[in-house]
C-alpha cells in the first residue's frame, strides 16, 4: 500500500515539478554545518552568502529562505528555494552559552530563541519537498535526534539526502554513517572548504 | 541523592492518544525521573515530544535525553529480519525499548543498534543546577 502511495506521489510530483517552487530544506542537529553548506551553495550559484555560520551551537535560530536558486549541470536545470533551519536538539541550557563567553541575560535570551527555533524547524517539516540532512561526520551518527529527523521525513514520504559534512577533519568517519543509515544516499563533503561539491550537486539533482 | 528509574509497561500507554502519551512521559521526566518505556513512540510523537520539551524549557528544566532501541535495526541476517518483521507486525509499537531522562541528570545517552549507554551528571553539578 505504502509503495503504491509512493509511486502515485512520484508521478504527481513529476507532472507538477516544473510548475511549483521546490522547497529544499537543510535539517540536522546543531553545529553540523547547515548554514556553512547553505552559504557554499549560495556562493556557487548566486555569488552571495545566506547567513552567519559560527562554531557556537544554535547560531541559526530562525528559518532562513533563499528563493530561486537556479542550478545548471550537464544540460540539466533545477530551480529551488533553499530553507536553512535551526539545528534540532532535545535540550538547551543557557549556561552552555555562558561557557562560551556570553553574559547571563544574553545567554538566556539566546536559549529562549534557540527553543523557538527548534519548534519552528519541526513545524516546517511538513512544508518541505526534499530535505538534505546535514550531519557532522566526526560525531557519533547513532543519536536519537538524527533518528527522529530521518524517521519523521520517512513517515512523510519526503525524499532525503544525507550529507556527511566535515570530511576534511581527521576524525571524520563516513563509513560509520553509511553503516548507521544504509538505506540512504550519503554525500561526503567539506562545506567549509567546498570539497566534493560536484558530487554533492549530482546527488541533489538525483534527489529533487 | 539516587536516581529514580520509572518503568512504563506498554499496557499503561497503549490506550492513550498521542498528546496524552507524550504529556505523561514528560510529566514523569520533569519529576527528575528516568523513564524506561516498553516499546517506542511513533515518529510524529517523538517530534511532538521534542517540540513540547522546547516549550517547557526553563531555568530548572533544561530538556531531555532520549534513546530508542528499535528491533528493526538490531537484526542483521535475512532470517533475523524476517523474524523481526513478523514480531513487529504482531507487536506494533510494543517492540523495542525507550529511555527518556531529564537533561539535568542524564548528561548523554550513547546508543548503537544493540545497546544504550547512559551517562549521568555528577551529583555536585546536579545540585548546582
Amino acid at each position: 500500500m505504502k509503495s503504491i502511495k509512493s509511486i502515485f506521489k512520484k508521478i504527481f510530483k513529476n507532472v507538477f515539478k516544473k510548475k511549483k517552487h521546490v522547497k529544499l530544506g537543510l535539517y540536522g542537529p546543531p553545529n553540523g554545518g547547515k548554514t556553512t553548506l547553505a552559504n557554499q551553495i549560495c556562493q556557487d550559484w548566486l555569488g552571495e552568502n545566506m547567513g552567519k555560520a559560527s562554531s557556537m551551537a544554535h547560531e541559526t535560530r530562525e528559518i532562513h529562505i533563499k528563493e530561486e536558486i537556479h542550478m545548471k549541470r550537464d544540460g540539466k536545470e533545477l530551480t529551488f528555494n533553499l530553507v536553512d533551519t535551526p539545528g534540532i536538539a532535545t535540550k538547551i541550557d543557557y549556561e552552555d552559552f555562558m561557557k562560551k563567553g556570553m553574559k547571563k541575560e544574553e545567554a538566556k535570551k539566546r536559549a529562549k530563541e534557540a527553543t523557538k527555533g527548534i519548534i519552528d524547524s519541526i513545524k516546517w517539516l511538513d512544508d518541505m519537498d526534499c530535505v538534505i540532512v546535514v550531519l557532522d561526520a566526526t560525531e557519533d551518527p547513532y543519536s536519537q535526534v538524527n533518528i527522529t529527523i530521518l524517521g519523521n521525513l520517512e513517515a512523510r514520504d519526503i525524499p532525503v539526502l544525507i550529507v556527511a559534512n566535515k570530511i576534511d577533519l581527521k576524525k571524520a568517519n563516513i563509513k560509520k554513517l553509511e553503516a548507521a543509515f544504509p538505506q540512504y544516499n550519503i554525500a561526503g563533503i567539506s562545506a567549509k572548504y567546498g570539497k566534493y561539491m560536484d558530487e554533492f550537486y549530482d546527488a541533489v539533482f538525483d534527489l529533487v | 541523592m539516587g536516581i529514580t528509574l520509572h518503568f512504563i509497561p506498554h499496557s499503561e500507554i497503549v490506550d492513550l492518544g498521542s498528546a496524552r502519551r507524550v504529556k505523561k512521559l514528560l510529566d514523569i521526566v520533569k519529576q527528575d525521573k528516568i523513564v524506561l518505556m516498553e516499546g517506542k513512540l511513533k515518529k510524529q510523537e517523538e517530534a511532538d515530544l521534542i517540540e513540547i520539551t522546547m516549550e517547557e524549557i526553563s531555568q530548572k528544566f533544561k530538556g531531555i535525553e532520549l534513546a530508542t532501541i528499535d528491533d528493526k535495526v538490531t537484526a542483521t541476517s535475512i532470517g533475523g529480519k524476517l523474524k523481526q518483521s513478523f514480531v513487529n507486525a504482531m507487536l506494533g509499537d510494543r517492540s523495542g525499548f525507550t529511555v527518556i531522562g531529564p537533561a539535568n541528570i542524564v548528561k548523554e545517552i550513547k546508543q548503537n543498534p544493540g545497546k544504550i549507554e547512559l551517562m549521568t551528571l555528577d551529583q555536585k553539578r546536579r545540585r548546582r543546577k
